[in-house]
């Protein structure tokens, strides 16, 4: 691969001034939870990095995780951090197919083993390998061969962060996420379906800097999963106020009160998507008028139902309840009713006594 | 890979909540069907007066206090009312509890269009303030529970399975709401349990009251009013 130009030249070919450059670290260093003295050293970092190699792997998935980082608001500093690495294989963004592209990863591999980056998109199927290949090798059989020599791995987006949509109910390809396979790897998850183009930019540029960034239990960094959206949205006055919209045309919906009823997950969902909003910071899901999917947590798919509240039950319970109502007045006649075969049992036994049946 | 907190609120949520509903229907049902069949011995005298008014009455006037009875026990009096209010209108004013209740019974889905009212939910300051002073109200009633030598003495192991079954709900709905500590999806997971296990147990316990209340008492008025009396 030919030589690509280092940041600061790249940023001149964009028209992107150096000032506009440091706002942009300063804003990532500040969504990253960083102190704001650190913003020169991300700056600094950024542009003397050594362009780590980037191997991005696309399994089974939806290319909606490239989609979302190549799309945004073009041309972006985002994308300049992408081009601060070295992107030595992606299907979707490479122009070498076939023999060629796969040859381009072994060389990659082989030039940079130990210390490559491995971006993953998609889940894996472990139900019958062949479900999935690439170039005739199987989603297993890549992953464990481009892990074993990656420095660390990230898992862009649900599929690869837990399983994802493939991973659903009844999950026919037996769809796994990256950290089910790869268990002696550092494993950076960054879930989303998709994840916000920041988030992305940010992990990348947060591993560039200080390494790996604080995880929580999940995996996910804490600076950018670290919070619901329910307690950063700003229709959660409504909530507090207790103002819900019924329907998606009601007068709640257009009023904009709290979307809890048509079944949002915000609280229960943790991601940026309050805060760091969509499509250059125009708006979010919510504030477009649906509730949040909670597309960050694990089986979201299968978490009940999009539209059903959180406080409702996602079982079969109304059978259930009407079968149990019947039953129980189905017993309690029949408890009743032994009860007074007992009492009448009883009376009939009673004989009279009189006194001088008890000087007897 | 699963997040264990969404897995005990999707438990909570489906095959939890399936078995402490059919508990719970099942033996409240049960429970007042018997009461119902068994009936009462029929009283042979000539009535004096009407037994199903004073019934009826009896129903309501005895949720008003005795007098004096303030002097008598305060705590038992102040508690006892503000726990019952405060319960009544954290369960039933939540925005959320509402989603519940309407999807149980489907005010918006399956009744008639006049009768698929829904009534408004309340603010977080009153829900919230309801919430805190009726556990306020458990603890001082716990409080005058141990502390009176007689109270203590007629105290049944019920008494206090009750008391905490109480607690639980109000507590865990404050904490998840507020987010006090936890994660936000446990407590969530931790408050719809302590409400299952509160409907597991409440046709085995004296909390069938909430529900029984109205026989004994209808029961109560109407003896008296066969008797020309007043109750």
């Amino acid at each position: 691969m030919a030589p690509k130009p280092m940041l600061p030249e790249l940023m001149q070919a964009h028209g992107i001034s150096r000032r506009g450059f440091l706002k942009y670290c300063a804003s990532l260093t500040s969504l990253m939870a960083l102190p704001p003295l650190m913003a020169p050293r991300v700056a600094h970092a950024l542009e003397t990095a050594a362009r780590p190699s980037v191997i991005w792997l696309s399994f089974q998935e939806c290319t909606g995780c490239t989609e979302s980082l190549t799309r945004s608001h073009s041309p972006t500093i985002e994308d300049l951090i992408f081009n601060a690495v070295s992107l030595d294989y992606h299907h979707t963004l490479q122009a070498a197919s076939g023999h060629a592209a796969e040859a381009a990863r072994e060389q990659a591999m082989k030039d940079h083993w130990g210390k490559y980056l491995l971006v993953v998109d998609g889940s894996i199927p472990v139900g019958n390998p062949g479900f999935s290949c690439i170039a005739g090798i199987s989603n297993l059989d890549m992953l464990k061969e481009t892990a074993a020599g990656a420095a660390a791995i990230v898992s862009v987006g649900t599929c690869a962060a837990f399983g994802g949509i493939p991973h659903a109910d009844p999950n026919p390809t037996g769809a796994v996420a990256v950290s089910e396979i790869i268990t002696d790897k550092p494993i950076i998850n960054v879930p989303g379906c998709p994840p916000i183009p920041v988030v992305m930019s940010g992990v990348l540029a947060h591993f560039l800097t200080f390494g790996i960034p604080a995880l929580d239990e999940l995996g996910r960094p804490k600076a950018f999963y670290g919070e619901t959206i329910h307690d950063r949205c700003y229709r959660r006055p409504f909530y507090d106020k207790g103002l819900f919209a019924e329907g998606f045309d009601d007068e709640g919906a257009r009023e904009g009160w709290c979307l809890y009823k048509l079944g949002c997950k915000g609280p229960t969902t943790k991601s940026v998507c309050a805060t760091v909003k969509w499509n250059n910071g125009t708006s979010f899901p919510i504030e477009a008028g649906h509730p949040c999917l909670g597309c960050t947590e694990p089986d979201f798919w299968d978490n009940g139902g999009f539209y059903k509240p959180l406080s409702v039950p996602a079982g079969d319970y109304r059978k259930y309840g009407l079968a149990a109502i019947g039953a129980g007045a189905v017993a309690g006649v029949a408890g009743a009713a032994l009860a007074r075969a007992g009492k009448a049992r009883a009376a009939a036994a009673h004989e009279n006594v009189d006194a001088h049946d008890l000087e007897k | 890979m699963n997040n264990p907190y969404f897995d005990l609120l999707m438990w909570a949520r489906g095959p939890g909540f399936d078995i402490a509903l059919i508990i719970f229907a099942a033996g409240m049902v049960i429970r007042v069907v018997e009461i119902l069949v068994l009936g009462r011995k029929s009283d042979k005298a000539p009535a004096k007066g009407s037994p199903v008014g004073q019934g009826i009455r009896t129903v309501f006037s005895r949720s008003i206090p005795r007098k004096g009875l303030i002097n008598y026990a305060p705590v038992t009096y102040l508690g006892g009312y503000i726990f019952h209010l405060g319960f009544f209108i954290a369960l039933f004013f939540f925005g959320p509890h509402l989603s519940l209740f309407d999807s149980i019974f489907g005010f918006s889905h399956w009744w008639p269009e006049a009768l698929s009212f829904q009534w408004p939910s309340f603010g977080r300051v009153i829900i919230e303030s309801a919430t805190a002073l009726a556990i306020l109200a458990l603890i001082a009633l716990m409080y005058s529970r141990l502390t009176d030598p007689v109270r203590r003495a007629i105290s049944t192991f019920d008494d206090y399975l009750v008391w905490l079954l109480c607690v639980l709900p109000l507590a865990s709905g404050y904490v998840a709401v507020n987010k006090l500590f936890g994660d936000p999806t446990l407590m969530l997971a931790l408050h719809i349990l302590s409400v299952e296990l509160l409907m597991i147990a409440f046709p085995f316990t004296k909390l069938t009251h909430a529900v029984t209340f109205v026989l004994s008492r209808y029961y109560n008025g109407a003896i008296q009013g066969r008797k020309g009396a007043e109750s």
